[in-house]
């Protein structure tokens, strides 16, 4: 297991750097840089010259990768240029907001759509199964931006139940409790979708597993209906449901850009919507490998559970 | 399994409802601090490095410059320097500066720090001049030299006689930065200002808050507020949702699709204020169809301005008449906007002879003081279209769109929006209209409009120190500039915010600065 982990977190290496050149091509191919997003009206040739210069961005594009690449190997990710301070430390407080945004999503829609899944696979066909399917297919169809402002509108300006927008409160704030007031509405809206595919999916594992023979055989043993659905259907089903939960991660981390816009979530989504607009090319590199990073992690982690759960593929 | 899968269930329940059913005192601003919805974080807090109004906001509640706008004009009045002398040549300027004043670092204000502020702006040997880079430092190229005269006297050589001198001091890029903070951080300056202004820096959480206090001891009086918050709040249709939610009092740039619904609402009011800006498009004046003068103001007669203006920007702005802004009620022209007369427009197109002139025209998706381009760029269509010119618009994302039109339309288009906001009547046709602006020569020029008295009357406007006679020049650049028509001048856009209705003493200036030392709740 350990071995297997070590070579799959080796291989981590070659992907992210690959990457970090396809980012450093691709920021260098899209047209305007990072002189002219600083200057706005004011951009002309000879003070995009000047401020290109004083950034050390008018070096050949393969010296400037150089640099950059021999500074983060030395764990030095260089300064954001629109933000005035090193790439390190915006990177990790943003990161750090898109986690606890994306992991509660994630959790919250594991719960709501294995359950969903499990009541609409026992009772398929019943009424709880087409009332879920419904709201399922609903929240998966439905913009999550949308869904957000929908949300907003109700729960922090007509009922006043909630804040609308922002991660604590903004004079005197920041306690957990004062957090998950806020993460309320936003973790929701991006769990909708994930939810809605884990439902799908937990939904068909388990009604294919309560066709199997070894459940008529706990019921032939009288076993209460609970017990065989959630002791020994939803055991099994569960193997096959965590790789898509490291799948859905991804995803959740990708519908963070836009939930963190609409909510004004400090997260790393919302800096890169900005880092990319303004071309600050190094912000957008820093974000890039710690999103990537992350989401190769999710996938092994995933992969991990599935093995501990499931006897079969241990070797 | 089961106990603990229920436990789950049980615990997740209990977090989703355990608030609802709890609701603290929510939505209420604390009493005495100011929370503040701006359209986008700071970029930094150093005045000098910054270009954007988003940050001015911020910057003219934290630092003062040597002369500041006296509130509710463009003119200016003694800020940091008490008083100050012209020679009569117009080459130097000497400041007495007010004595006492400390930084909000404890430091002493005095014309060694003025020296330091410019020359770490200008002086590319400066030992702090890689803390920048300084953007619109050009606004001080006048300056050869900054002398320490005594403690409390400074004085300022320039190479040429430069008349927008003192409100280009005015600006934010004149505000003065505290040299012992800027030793201190260096490059993180910007993440630790220190000023000598009304309010003192306490924090600045990413994408959350940039948090200011009282200082108690500001030599203009202490405000009245405890503290400001400053929120960046991207989206507008967020904005909104939060300003009815009550979680600001106070919110710049309303959509004008929310502004009616906030008038209606006896809990918030509305505040407008027209500024220096200018909504144009620029005319290829080199070749094509307007090179021709007739067909440039048969444009100006096609298009219905007052319905852009009342229609598509929904009364947020007026309609422009030129390159000078109201705003700048100290010049007085009488110059009115062209009407809008499709007849007399096409009576022009068949007096140049060009029937059906074909245009490539330039919109870009949206960017600084840029309002509704996308929209604006069709509704021009449109217009142009009815008196019979064939209108192609390409549109490009705002970086792409400022390359390809600061490098000159020459080859690629006959027109492209454009927007521009100055502090100086002098500003937007010294770098867009004048023969030596051309995009070759690094100004802004990008519609290739030469006429020779133009610049004679532009320099001239800059040499002289005397307001009265700059103002009558400044009157003939708008009705030249007017008649001869290198752009299709379309609207000046007025500021406006949203405030709760228990804010007191709110008001929005012309230079577009957010001054908050009056303000109240």
């Amino acid at each position: 297991m350990t071995a297997y982990i070590a070579k799959r977190l080796l291989a981590m290496v070659p992907v992210l750097f690959g990457l970090s050149i396809i980012v450093f091509l691709v920021m260098a191919l899209i047209p305007g840089d990072t002189a002219t997003a600083i200057l706005g009206a004011y951009a002309t040739p000879e003070n995009v010259a000047r401020i290109n210069r004083d950034l050390g961005l008018d070096k050949p594009l393969v010296q400037q990768y150089l640099i950059w690449i021999g500074n983060v190997l030395q764990g030095d990710f260089g300064r954001s240029v629109t933000l005035n301070r090193p790439v390190l430390a915006e990177v990790t407080d943003r990161f750090g907001a898109t986690l606890i945004l994306a992991g509660t999503a994630l959790v919250l829609a594991s719960l709501i759509g294995l359950l969903a899944g499990i009541v609409s696979a026992v009772r398929q066909f019943g009424w709880a199964d087409r009332i879920i399917t419904f709201i399922v297919l609903a929240g998966i169809s439905m913009p999550s931006f949308w869904l957000g402002l929908l949300l907003i509108l109700l729960f922090a300006v007509e009922w006043r139940l909630l804040p609308a927008s922002g991660m604590t409160a903004v004079y005197g704030g920041g306690g957990p409790a004062d957090v998950a007031r806020h993460l309320i509405l936003p973790a929701a809206t991006l769990s909708m979708v994930a939810a809605g595919v884990i439902a799908r999916l937990s939904r068909s594992a388990m009604l294919e597993v309560l066709r199997q023979d070894f459940i008529r055989t706990a019921r032939a043993k009288g076993l209460s209906e609970r017990r065989v659905i959630y002791g020994h259907a939803l055991r099994a089903a569960i193997v096959s449901v965590i790789p898509v939960i490291g799948i859905q991660a991804g995803f959740v981390l990708g519908g963070a850009v836009y939930i963190e816009t609409v909510f004004q979530w400090p997260g790393i989504g919302a800096m890169m919507v900005k880092a990319i607009s303004t071309r600050d090319i190094l912000l957008v590199q820093g974000g890039v490998l710690v999103v990537a990073a992350s989401y190769v992690l999710f996938n092994l982690v995933a992969d991990v559970v599935q093995t501990l759960l499931d006897p079969r593929i241990r070797t | 399994m089961k106990r603990l899968f229920r436990s789950i269930v049980a615990v997740a329940a209990l977090a989703l409802v355990a608030p609802v059913v709890a609701p603290a005192a929510l939505a209420q601003t604390p009493p005495g601090v100011l929370i503040v919805g701006q359209i986008a974080e700071p970029q930094s807090l150093d005045p000098h490095t910054v270009t954007a109004t988003n940050d001015f906001r911020i910057l003219v509640n934290v630092y003062d410059g040597l002369v500041r706008y006296r509130p509710g004009t463009l003119e200016v009045e003694p800020a940091l320097a008490e008083s100050w002398e012209v020679s009569p040549d117009g080459l130097t300027y000497t400041f007495k500066l007010r004595s006492g004043v400390k930084f909000h670092d404890g430091s002493d204000f005095d014309a060694e720090a003025v020296k330091f502020n410019f020359e770490r702006m200008l002086d590319e040997n400066h030992p702090f001049y890689d803390t920048g880079p300084f953007p619109l430092s050009f606004n001080f190229s006048a300056i050869d030299t900054v002398t320490v005269k005594d403690p409390l006297t400074v004085e300022f050589r320039l190479k040429e006689p430069f008349a927008p001198f003192l409100s280009n001091l005015a600006y934010p890029t004149g505000l003065i930065v505290s040299p012992a903070a800027v030793r201190q951080y260096g490059k993180d300056f910007g993440r630790h200002p220190s000023g000598t202004g009304p309010f003192r820096f306490v924090e600045w959480q990413s994408n959350q808050r940039v948090v200011v206090e009282r200082n108690p001891d500001y030599w203009d009086g202490a405000p009245a507020l405890d503290a400001v918050v400053f929120r960046p709040i991207t989206d507008a249709n967020t904005r909104v949702a939060e300003m009815m939610a009550g979680g600001l009092d106070v919110m710049v740039e309303v959509p004008p699709d929310n502004l009616a619904g906030f008038r209606n609402d006896a809990s918030f009011r509305v505040a407008e204020q027209a500024g220096p800006h200018v909504w144009f498009a620029i005319l290829n004046t080199k070749e094509g169809p307007f090179a021709d003068k007739r067909v440039r103001q048969a444009a100006n007669y096609a298009v219905n301005k007052q319905s852009l203006v009342d229609n598509v920007l929904q009364g947020t702005a007026t309609v422009s008449a030129g390159p000078v802004p109201p705003a700048f009620n100290w010049v007085t022209s009488k110059v009115a906007p062209y009407p809008h007369d499709p007849e007399r427009a096409r009576s022009l197109l068949a007096e140049a002879g060009v029937g059906n002139p074909e245009l490539t025209f330039y919109v870009t998706e949206g960017g600084s003081g840029m309002l509704d381009p996308i929209t604006m760029g069709a509704a021009i269509q449109a217009d142009l279209q009815a008196v019979g010119f064939k209108v192609k618009i390409e549109t490009y994302e705002w970086n792409s769109f400022l390359s390809r039109v600061n490098a000159g339309l020459e080859g690629k288009a006959d027109m492209a929006e454009m927007a521009w906001m100055t502090n100086d009547p002098d500003t937007l046709p010294y770098l867009t209209l004048r023969s030596g602006a051309l995009p070759s020569e690094g100004g802004f020029n990008s519609g290739y409009y030469q006429n020779p008295e133009l610049d004679r009357i532009l320099d001239e406007a800059r040499r002289t120190t005397d307001q009265s006679q700059r103002a009558a020049l400044y009157a003939k650049v708008q009705e030249i500039v007017h008649d001869d028509a290198p752009w299709l001048f379309v609207a000046n856009w007025k500021q406006n915010a949203v405030t709760r209705a228990q804010v007191e003493g709110f008001r929005l200036e012309p230079s577009f600065l957010l001054n908050l030392r009056g303000v109240s709740k």
